[in-house]
Formats: C-alpha cells, structure tokens, sequence
C-alpha cells in the first residue's frame, strides 16, 4: 500500500532499469581502465590526429577517463605550442594509423560474438576476454567517442561536450 | 536467446564424449563454480548440482577450495563425517582415499573438504592441479567451489578445472565481479551461466534486473535460472541438497542443471519466452500474480 502512494508521487524510472544504467556505466569504466594497451593506441592516434591542425606538446599530453553520474567521458589536456599552417591538412598522415581506434577494438579470442546473446544490448556489452594468457583483461569497449575534428583551432581551452573530449590548453 | 542455448548445446554434446561411463581413457571433467563476489550462492550451486548429477547416476566428486572458511561439507550436512582436509591430502598426511567423504544420501557422491584452520596461500597451485587431475580418472565430474575473490584461492581452484560455471545474481555488484571474473579465465573456455536468487514478481515490476539484462551485460551460455525462494534456506538449515526433493520446482531447476551437463538433451530451459511462460510459473512460487 505505502509503496503505492510513493509510486504515486514518485515517478520515475523502476529501480531495475537504474541498476542496468548503472551497470551498463561501471562496466564501461572498467574496462577502460582494464584495457592500458587499447588506451595507448587511442591516445596516440588522437594526438596524431590533434597535430595535423596545431603543434603540440606531446610530452605533457594526458588522456584520462572520468566516470560521472550518466556518462563516462574522455578528457584529454594536450598543451598547443602553436598553429600550423592554414592550408587544409593531407588526410592521410605518414604514419599508419593502428586500426584499434579506427574502428572497433581487436576482439578477443575467447568471444564468438557473432552467435551469441542478445545484439540489442550488444552496446553496453564489452568483447569479452583479454589477449590469451595475459593475465588482466583488458576488454576494449565497441563503444567510441566521437574525435570531432573541426578546423584548426585557435589555442585556447576548447571543450568538446557531445563527444565528451576536452581538449584545453596547459 | 535461443542461438546462446543452441552454443552451449554443443558444449555439453562435447562434453558428453569426455564424461562417458568410466573406462580406462575416460576422463572426468572438472568444472570450476565461481563468481569473483561472495555470498551469491556458488555453495549451494555446488551442492545442489553435486547432488542432482548424482542423483543421475553420475560419480561425483566436490572439492571445497574455500580453504580457511569451509561450508560445503555444512550444506550438504556432512561436517560431521570431515576428519582430513585438501591440505593433508596434497601434503600427504592422509591418502586420498581417506580423505574423500562418501554422501550420505547418494553412493556416487563424494566431497574433499577444505582445510578450516589453514590459508588459501598454503595450497601449492601445481599440487592442487595434479590433485584435479588425479580425480578426474576416478569421477566423471570434479565440481570445484572456488572462493570468493580474484587473488590466490580463486587462482588454486581454476588451476586443474577444464570448464567454469559463473554463478551470478541480477545484482549491479554480482554483475560486475561476474564479469571481471570471466575475463580472469582461461580466454578459450566458454564459462556457462548460472543466474542465481532471480525474483521473478520483482522483475515484472521492473524492480529488478532480468535474466536477459544481466546476460545481456555477460553474454555466456544460459545453463540455468534458480529463483529465490524460501525453500533454498530450509534445505540449507537442514544439510539437505533441494535438488533430491522432488516436489520443489527449485530442486527441478537444479537437476535441470545436472541433466544438462551430463549431456542430457533439457527440453528448452525455461527462460525462452522470457515474460510470460517462465516468469508466471515461478512467480507461483511466491503466491504473486502473473
């Protein structure tokens, strides 16, 4: 009965659908901070990607994740020396890009995942299982922020809040 | 859903050839109950699904790897029968023979207790895989209750397991441990699921994750569903596996396990339609409405 009124007046998500939020993010976050290896690639290739258009200072560059109450987000601090040239940039840079932050990440072995579970809540689900025998488990996520290009910045503090990166100036 | 049953059909066709009746080459398989959380149940899975594979006639062996906090031997109501441990057995203070404690309801039925006033740290992971191995010439099923955790008990207790059933309750915490557990196994073993506690009138209200949510997150083969139901806690108080009594659709679901593991072709586990067949027959349970 008295869960009935409360229901009444407060509405509102059921708690189940809070916890599987909640899950959903928590497991997000783990498995970034379980995959180091994975971590790397993106930063690199981010800073790749960011040095086409400004001069920066990839010595003190930091990616770091944050975990907040409905997203978990990607913040980079990349100090920018300076502007490059206003020439639209080549696309494809020398180095070759690894293809982990292309697309998705590698899959790991031990998943066919293909066959199994249910594809709709395939988003929340990492690939299970890290390199064989490696001990941690590193389990890269599918999901992938957004690296929003733009043009070339001017260097000042630039927060890019839809794809959750940041990039400010040191 | 029914593609993920489909998968683990084939594990269990597989497995069908390695637990064939004792012959000289046959080799029992061991499987390994975890759940990196504690308190979710991985005992009583053991027990209970212990019980029921013998209860099919299959020889049945259960080893407590919970050195230092021993309860299987109180679940199935055997501390009394307890004279040597898994640590005399691997530092040779007893036979192994001597060690093995017979069921008192089932002739197929044998536990290795843990050792109660040792450390997990004490168990010597090389021994207790030749332990694994040496039991599973005599039975044809090895059940290992694994500790709670991800540090040394849970690595001793994977060391000589062949396969893994994660035990996990549709919790936001069982969940996660569940899934750092099965990325902590062994990359080419496919670990079944086990979802244990399930209620079902509190997931119809929504109040509740699903078994669709949590292996939605976990995405292993389904091996069961187990309600939550007061009569899991009688059996418990009493030393007597649920899984022997007849009349408890928890005990069914049990033995549903063990016939599946034993290569037995389950009708369709009951979850398929995952609202309403399933959820209003166990919600019975509870007298609610379906």
């Amino acid at each position: 009965m008295f869960e009935f009124f409360r229901s009444l007046f407060n509405p509102g998500p059921p708690s189940g659908a809070t916890a599987k939020e909640r899950l959903r993010l928590v497991l997000l976050s783990d498995h970034l901070s379980l995959a180091p290896d994975v971590i790397d690639a993106m930063k690199r290739d981010l800073l790749d990607v960011l040095s086409r258009y400004v001069e920066i200072d990839v010595a003190h560059a930091d990616v770091t994740f944050e975990h907040r109450e409905t997203e978990v987000a990607m913040l980079a601090s990349v100090p920018i020396t300076g502007v490059r040239d206003r020439k639209p940039p080549v696309a494809p840079p020398t180095v070759p890009l690894v293809p982990v932050a292309v697309a998705t990440p590698p899959v790991a072995p031990r998943e066919t995942p293909a066959e199994i579970g249910p594809p709709a809540e395939a988003a929340a689900k990492p690939v299970a299982g890290a390199a064989p025998g490696a001990g941690a488990n590193g389990r890269p996520r599918r999901r992938r922020r957004k690296k929003s290009a733009g043009g070339p910045k001017q260097p000042t503090q630039t927060t890019l809040g839809a794809s959750g990166i940041a990039a400010s100036q040191a | 859903m029914l593609r993920a049953f489909d998968a683990s059909e084939n594990g269990v066709a597989a497995s069908e050839t390695a637990a064939a009746p004792l012959a000289a080459t046959a080799r029992g398989r061991a499987i390994v109950i975890t759940s990196g959380k504690g308190g979710v149940g991985k005992t009583t899975t053991t027990a209970n699904v212990g019980a029921a594979l013998a209860a099919l006639g299959k020889r049945v062996v259960l080893i407590d790897a919970d050195v230092g906090l021993r309860n299987l031997d109180v679940v199935l109501g055997l501390e009394s029968r307890i004279k040597y441990h898994l640590l005399d057995v691997l530092e040779e203070k007893c036979t192994l023979d001597e060690a093995l404690v017979r069921d008192k309801r089932s002739e197929s039925l044998y536990l290795l207790a843990a050792a109660q006033t040792r450390e997990k740290e004490d168990v010597v992971t090389a021994q207790m895989k030749a332990l694994v191995e040496r039991l599973c010439d005599l039975f044809e099923f090895v059940l290992i209750d694994c500790p709670a955790g991800i540090e040394m008990g849970f690595k001793n207790a994977v060391a000589g397991a062949h396969h893994a059933i994660v035990v996990c309750t549709p919790e936001v915490s069982s969940v996660r441990d569940a899934d750092r557990v099965v990325g902590l196994l062994p990359g080419d073993w496919r670990p079944e699921l086990i979802v244990n506690r399930l209620r079902p009138h509190l997931v119809q209200k929504g109040k509740m994750l699903s078994v669709d949510d949590v292996n939605g997150i976990l995405r292993l083969p389904l091996l069961g569903v187990i309600a939550d139901e007061p009569g899991v806690i009688v059996a418990t108080n009493k030393g007597e596996p649920l899984a022997l009594d007849p009349a408890s659709e928890t005990g069914a679901a049990y033995r549903a396990i063990a016939a599946k593991l034993a290569g037995h072709d389950v009708p369709a586990p009951t979850v398929r339609p995952a609202n309403n067949g399933f959820f209003s027959k166990l919600g019975a349970l509870f007298g609610g409405r379906a």
